[in-house]
C-alpha cells in the first residue's frame, strides 16, 4: 500500500491522526497532514483505509 | 421514483414524549420514506430536506452547495418574505465559502491539532476535578448543567483563547441567549450588542498586551480587529455551547441506559468509542443548511440553483442503512464515521478539543459518584426546544449517596 496526499485539499481536521496515529501526523504550523509512513505496514492497512474514508476533505488516497 | 417523493410542510417543534434522545418523529418518518424529501418553507420556497446519511455526507463535501449567509434567504420555520440577508460579518467563517472561509480557518488549524489538544488533557483533568470537588461539597441534588457541563468547556475555551476568567460569566449568559432558541428579538439584539462590545474590548486588550494564547498569536497576522472579533465570536460560542450540551445530555442518556453505563464503568478503556457513540446518538448540532449554486442531481432529484437544502444530521446519524440498530445507544459500537462534527471543509475545527474534554469529563464524573442518578423523574428533565440550534437539556438535577 502507498499513501498519497493532496495537501491543497487538507483542512487539518486530524481525523487521520486520530484513526491511524502510527501512520499520520499533523504539522505544528498549519495543522496539515504529515505522512509518517508513506508505505505503511500491513497491520495498519485497515486503519489507513478507514482514515481515507473519514477524511472530511478527500485529501488522502491509499493505493493498494 | 418521483411518485413516492415525500413532502414536509413544517419543521417539528418538539420531540416525542419520553424520547428526548431521538430526532422528532416526523424527521425519522421522512428518512423512512427516503433520504431526500421536499420541504416547503414558510415563505413558500420549495426546498429540500436531506435526512439520509450518504446524501447528507455528499452535500457537505460538495462545493456546489454553498454556506454563504447572504444566500440563505429562506428560514425553515419563520416567514421572512423579501428580507435581505447580509453576508456573514468578517471573521464569522461558518457561513462563508472559499476563499473567504479559508482566510479565517487556516490560521487556526495549527492551534487545534490532535497533539495540541491532547496536551491540554492534564489541565482539563484539573478543571474537572475542581468542579467535582465543588459538587461534592455542595451535596446533592445538584444541577449538572451549571455545576459541571457548562463551566468545564467554558473555562477551557476561555483559557485557550485568552479570555480573562472574570469575564466568563457575562459572556456565558449572552451565548445562552443566542443559542437557547427562546429569546425574543429584543433580547437577541441586546445580547448581540453586548457581545460585540465585549469582543471589541477583548481584541483591543490583546492588541495592546499580547499574552500566551490563540487570540494573541493571531495578532501577528494581517487580520484586522474586526475580523478577529468575528473569529473570537465563532470560537467562543462553539466552545461554550456544544460540548456543554454533550456533557449534560450525554450524562442523561447514560443514566437512562443503565446497562451501557455499567459496561462503561466496568471497562474504562471503552471511553473513546463511548464518546463517538454519544456524539452519533445525540447529534446535538442537529441541522445545517446549504444553498445550491448550480443545478445539482442528488438522490434522483434535481436541486435547482438557488434552492435551500436542510441537512438533518441527527437523522443521518440514525440512518439504518449506515448504522445497525441506529436508535440503540451501543457504547461498544465499532462503526465509525458519524457526522456529528459535520463533514467537508466546515467540519468542526474544535472536534479534537471536544473529544479530550469528553474523554476526561465523563469518566471523572462517573468515578467520583458511583451512585449518580437523576434527582427528578426522567420526564421532568427540561429540554431545549427544537428551535434551538444546539439541542440539550436546560438543567439536569442529579443526586448520589452520601
Amino acid at each position: 500500500m502507498r499513501i498519497s496526499v493532496d495537501a491543497g485539499r487538507c483542512i487539518g481536521s486530524g481525523m487521520c491522526v486520530l484513526t491511524a496515529g502510527e501512520v499520520f501526523d499533523q504539522s505544528e504550523d498549519d495543522g496539515k497532514v504529515v505522512v509518517l509512513r508513506p508505505e505503511p505496514p500491513a497491520e495498519s492497512w485497515e486503519a489507513v483505509r478507514r482514515a481515507v474514508d473519514l477524511c472530511p476533505s478527500a485529501a488522502l488516497k491509499a493505493l493498494a | 421514483m418521483s411518485e413516492s417523493l415525500h413532502t414536509l410542510t413544517t419543521m417539528p417543534a418538539e420531540r416525542r414524549r419520553g424520547c428526548p434522545f431521538d430526532p422528532p418523529a416526523e424527521l425519522i418518518e421522512a428518512r423512512e420514506h427516503g433520504p431526500i424529501s421536499r420541504y416547503v418553507f414558510p415563505d413558500g420556497h420549495q426546498g429540500w430536506l436531506v435526512s439520509g446519511y450518504d446524501l447528507v455526507r455528499a452535500v457537505l463535501a460538495d462545493p456546489r452547495f454553498s454556506s454563504r449567509k447572504e444566500l440563505m434567504i429562506h428560514h425553515p420555520t419563520i416567514d421572512y418574505s423579501g428580507i435581505e440577508v447580509p453576508p456573514a460579518p468578517p471573521g464569522e467563517f461558518l457561513l462563508m465559502d472559499e476563499p473567504r472561509h479559508g482566510r479565517y480557518r487556516k490560521p487556526l488549524v495549527g492551534k487545534f491539532t490532535v497533539r495540541r489538544m491532547r496536551q491540554l488533557t492534564e489541565r482539563v483533568e484539573q478543571i474537572t476535578a475542581e468542579h467535582l470537588d465543588a459538587m461534592e461539597k455542595a451535596g446533592p441534588p445538584v444541577d449538572l448543567v451549571t455545576a459541571f457541563a457548562k463551566p468545564i468547556p467554558a473555562i477551557v475555551i476561555c483559557e485557550l483563547l485568552g479570555v480573562p476568567y472574570e469575564d466568563r460569566g457575562r459572556f456565558q449568559e449572552q451565548i445562552d441567549t443566542f443559542l437557547g432558541g427562546e429569546a425574543s428579538d429584543e433580547e437577541l439584539i441586546a445580547a448581540y450588542v453586548a457581545t460585540q462590545n465585549y469582543l471589541a474590548e477583548l481584541v483591543a486588550a490583546k492588541r495592546a498586551n499580547p499574552t500566551d494564547d490563540v487570540l494573541s498569536d493571531l495578532m501577528d497576522s494581517d487580520l484586522t480587529d474586526e475580523e478577529l472579533r468575528g473569529m473570537a465570536l465563532i470560537l467562543l460560542s462553539a466552545g461554550f455551547d456544544t460540548t456543554a450540551n454533550m456533557l449534560a445530555l450525554g450524562t442523561f442518556a447514560l443514566l437512562r441506559n443503565p446497562a451501557q453505563l455499567a459496561a462503561l464503568r466496568a471497562d474504562p478503556t471503552m471511553i473513546d468509542r463511548a464518546v463517538e457513540e454519544l456524539l452519533r446518538y445525540l447529534s446535538v448540532a442537529k441541522q445545517f443548511y446549504r444553498v445550491a449554486l448550480e443545478d445539482v442531481e442528488l438522490g434522483g432529484q434535481t436541486i435547482k440553483a438557488g434552492t435551500m437544502v436542510i441537512l438533518s444530521l441527527n437523522t443521518a446519524n440514525r440512518d439504518p442503512e449506515r448504522f445497525t440498530d441506529p436508535h440503540v445507544l451501543d457504547l461498544n459500537r465499532q462503526e465509525g464515521g458519524h457526522l456529528a462534527f459535520s463533514h467537508g471543509i466546515h467540519q468542526c475545527l474544535g472536534q479534537q478539543l471536544a473529544r479530550v474534554e469528553m474523554r476526561v469529563a465523563f469518566p471523572a464524573l462517573l468515578n467520583r459518584f458511583p451512585t449518580l442518578r437523576l434527582a427528578v423523574p426522567a420526564d421532568e428533565v427540561v429540554l431545549r426546544p427544537e428551535s434551538a440550534d444546539i439541542y440539550g437539556v436546560k438543567s439536569l438535577p442529579v443526586a448520589w449517596d452520601v
